[in-house]
């Protein structure tokens, strides 16, 4: 496709869609007193402030965020576990990696998940240490992420591309296990998506990924089953 | 292991030789369909979790009907400034390092993505899950080039092996019973058979893993592309998308130029709706904002990212104001999941890429609505799409304005001699009251002959009696 055609195809586009708004559509149909169009005259862009209070509740305290988290995580089917500290942390992977007879574990060089996978007993593969075989990556029976935060809300791990290990530690081993600290749980959605801006300002990572409970499938008959491409398990250590 | 077959040559859902055949097709496949009771039945079935879920999931929203405000105005304040946010999101998506690629209709979208392919000198090409991909004909176009293409979403693969179009858009086989995936896994797979749903997945997933590795390419969908930022939003629970735009080299969104939205902040409210409307989950599995390339400092990631724009009559809805929330779509699939005449035509009755209501509204602007307007009779005019819809979409009403539409350009033959004749009668009383004695009359007799235009209205239904006397004479003698 030479660059002309493609300039061209721009142009009429956009255009097609300049003579198409000419004509104003009417308001949507909405019910909320809250944004009559008829006082303004025009419809408000709506700060999603404005739709907090409408969306599932996320917790107005610490701890009620972290309750309200747990119970989400429960009904996704996804593992939630409190741990005093890294040292606790630690011990516990290394019990289930012991118990679930791992073979090897692929981990990031976060300073979490650092300490977390020190004690492993079996074999670790780092992915951001110099360029990482898909393949290799692949035959590892778990992942270990750290994350940007924990979303109450929704149950939602987010993870990005820029300190969680990239893109494919987080999806392509069988089990995913988070590592992440207390502080770290966030009421809503937009309380998730305002902190990952704060933290990479002006310079978002390539990828940002809300993960909300194990992969899953109800492709066949709906009938759900875990584990469909990503991974069977989710496993988040609370770390305080 | 047998080869994958084409899907090209029998997709009878998507690709219709000769439209002016789509109305007699869809006449003929709705009858078929709703006598095949044993279908309907299992359909019905798959679907009654659904309503559960979404319920339950529902009743977390503190407030759910104003949180379909907030998602619908969302929606309309992005489809009404497109004409600033498209131009904004492509700066934004090229500063981050990604391509952006404009295509007027279908060939010019096959076309950019086949010369992607070349230039990335690709050999084994993974997709997810992408309805603009099926719109276009994708696969086929890819096909004949020669490239190998599979698709890794369980129940598009499902489709892809079976040679069929997806039935439902969010939901591919749900139409498909486990034996005959068993079946089909065990031809094409070469698996034991096995009638748990569990087992079925695990084949698929091995099956997929190192397809996922070897890929070159990877393509997939957007559900919404971010204009203040440049990012593309894609949502799916089964991992396969993160896999398809994580590990190949080059990544190819193809996207429809509605999907648009102003502000990040736009999708707190959207993704929890768009999932809760979907399948009745607090948000679907994974929801991901790609921005472009691996960036430097990230450990993996494609070297090339690119996003095809397309148009193909997105704008000639876009210049209807009646229609233009018609644009709103999310995809979500909910108006199919409650349409009964969904549940009981079925989805490929509809002939469409996009089936359910939603399609009936917007295919006779994406393909023409001379051949397609007998999907705006294919409703009940219940309006339980409408009241199902998380953007507001006041999908029956467009049903009907389609069919208004319609009869506006091309008036039906009967329909104009019928009214012709009623203005004769109804400004003669005298015809009129002659006109009436003689129906009273021979109703009895149009019983009986069942001419063919009555044919189809008394094969389920009886005319009533006629009245011994005309509602003029009762009043007269009251």
């Amino acid at each position: 496709m030479s660059s002309t055609r493609m300039g061209d195809a721009r142009e009429t586009i956009l255009a097609r869609v300049r003579e198409a708004l000419r004509l104003p559509a009417p308001p949507p149909h909405l019910q909320s007193p809250a944004l009559d169009p008829a006082p303004t005259g025009s419809l408000p862009v709506l700060p999603l402030e404005a739709a907090r209070p409408w969306l599932p509740d996320g917790g107005d305290s610490p701890e009620e965020s972290r309750r309200i988290l747990g119970e989400n995580l429960a009904r996704l089917k996804a593992e939630l576990h409190h741990v005093a500290d890294a040292a606790a942390a630690a011990a516990f992977l290394a019990d289930l990696a012991r118990g679930r007879n791992w073979k090897r574990v692929a981990t990031h060089g976060h300073p979490l998940v650092a300490t977390a996978a020190a004690t492993l007993a079996c074999d670790t593969e780092r992915v951001d240490a110099g360029p990482f075989d898909k393949d290799a990556l692949e035959a590892c029976d778990a992942g270990v992420t750290s994350c940007e935060v924990l979303v109450a809300q929704t149950g939602s791990v987010l993870v990005s591309s820029a300190t969680c290990g990239g893109r494919a530690l987080s999806v392509l081993p069988h089990v995913h296990v988070v590592v992440a600290t207390a502080d770290q749980v966030v009421p809503t959605l937009g309380d998730a998506l305002h902190a990952v801006r704060e933290r990479h300002a002006g310079r978002l990572p390539s990828m940002l990924s809300f993960i909300t409970g194990p992969s899953r499938t109800g492709d066949i008959e709906r009938i759900l089953v875990l584990g469909a491409h990503g991974p069977k398990e989710l496993i988040v250590l609370l770390v305080g | 292991m047998t080869p994958l077959p084409t899907g090209s040559a029998t997709h009878p859902g998507t690709d219709i030789a000769a439209p002016r055949l789509a109305k007699k097709k869809f006449l003929h496949d709705a009858a078929e369909h709703v006598r095949d009771t044993g279908h309907r039945a299992f359909v019905r079935k798959a679907l009654g979790g659904y309503y559960t879920t979404r319920d339950a999931q529902k009743a977390r929203y503190r407030d759910y009907e104003q949180a379909r405000d907030a998602a619908s105005l969302a929606k309309w304040s992005a489809v009404n400034r497109l004409d600033e946010l498209l131009p904004r999101f492509a700066e934004n998506f090229t500063a981050n390092g990604g391509q952006v690629h404009w295509a007027r209709d279908a060939a010019e979208a096959r076309e950019i993505v086949l010369g992607l392919l070349r230039g990335a000198r690709a050999k084994a090409v993974i997709k997810s899950k992408c309805m603009t991909s099926e719109e276009i004909h994708l696969n086929q176009a890819m096909e004949a080039d020669g490239y190998g293409v599979v698709e890794s979403d369980l129940g598009e693969f499902i489709q892809q092996l079976r040679g069929e179009p997806p039935y439902h858009f969010v939901f591919p086989c749900m139409h498909v019973r486990r034996d005959e995936i068993s079946d089909l896994f065990q031809k094409h797979l070469g698996s034991p058979p096995t009638s748990e749903p569990e087992e079925l997945t695990m084949i698929a997933r091995r099956h997929m893993r190192r397809l996922y590795v070897e890929a070159d390419v990877g393509i997939t969908g957007a559900n919404f592309l971010v204009a203040e930022t440049g990012q593309i939003s894609i949502t799916e629970n089964e991992g396969n998308a993160r896999l398809t735009a994580g590990l190949p080299r080059v990544h190819i969104a193809i996207a429809g130029i509605e999907k648009v939205v102003d502000r990040l902040d736009d999708l707190a409210v959207l993704l929890p709706m768009l999932a809760t409307a979907g399948t009745g989950q607090p948000l679907t599995c994974y929801n991901t904002l790609y921005s472009g390339p691996r960036r430097a400092g990230e450990c993996d990631g494609p070297e090339e990212m690119h996003v095809v724009l397309l148009d193909n009559r997105r704008t000639e809805i876009l210049a209807d104001p009646e229609q233009r929330d018609s644009l709103h779509c999310i995809r979500c699939g909910a108006c199919l999941n409650v349409c009964p005449i969904f549940k009981n035509v079925g989805g490929f009755t509809y002939g469409t890429t996009y089936q359910g209501p939603i399609g009936s509204v917007i295919t006779p602007h994406l393909r023409g609505l001379a051949d397609w307007n007998h999907l705006s009779g294919a409703s009940s005019l219940c309006g339980a799409c409408t009241d199902a819809c998380p953007v507001r979409i006041d999908i029956h009403h467009h049903l009907l304005h389609n069919r208004r539409n319609a009869a506006r350009t091309a008036p039906g033959r009967f329909e104009r001699l019928g009214h012709r004749l009623f203005v004769a009668a109804a400004s003669r009383p005298w015809l009129f009251a002659a006109g009436g004695w003689w129906f009273r009359k021979s109703l009895g007799l149009l019983k009986a002959l069942r001419p063919p235009l009555l044919k189809a209205w008394l094969a389920t239904r009886d005319l009533p009696p006629a009245p011994p006397h005309s509602f003029r004479s009762q009043w007269r003698r009251r």
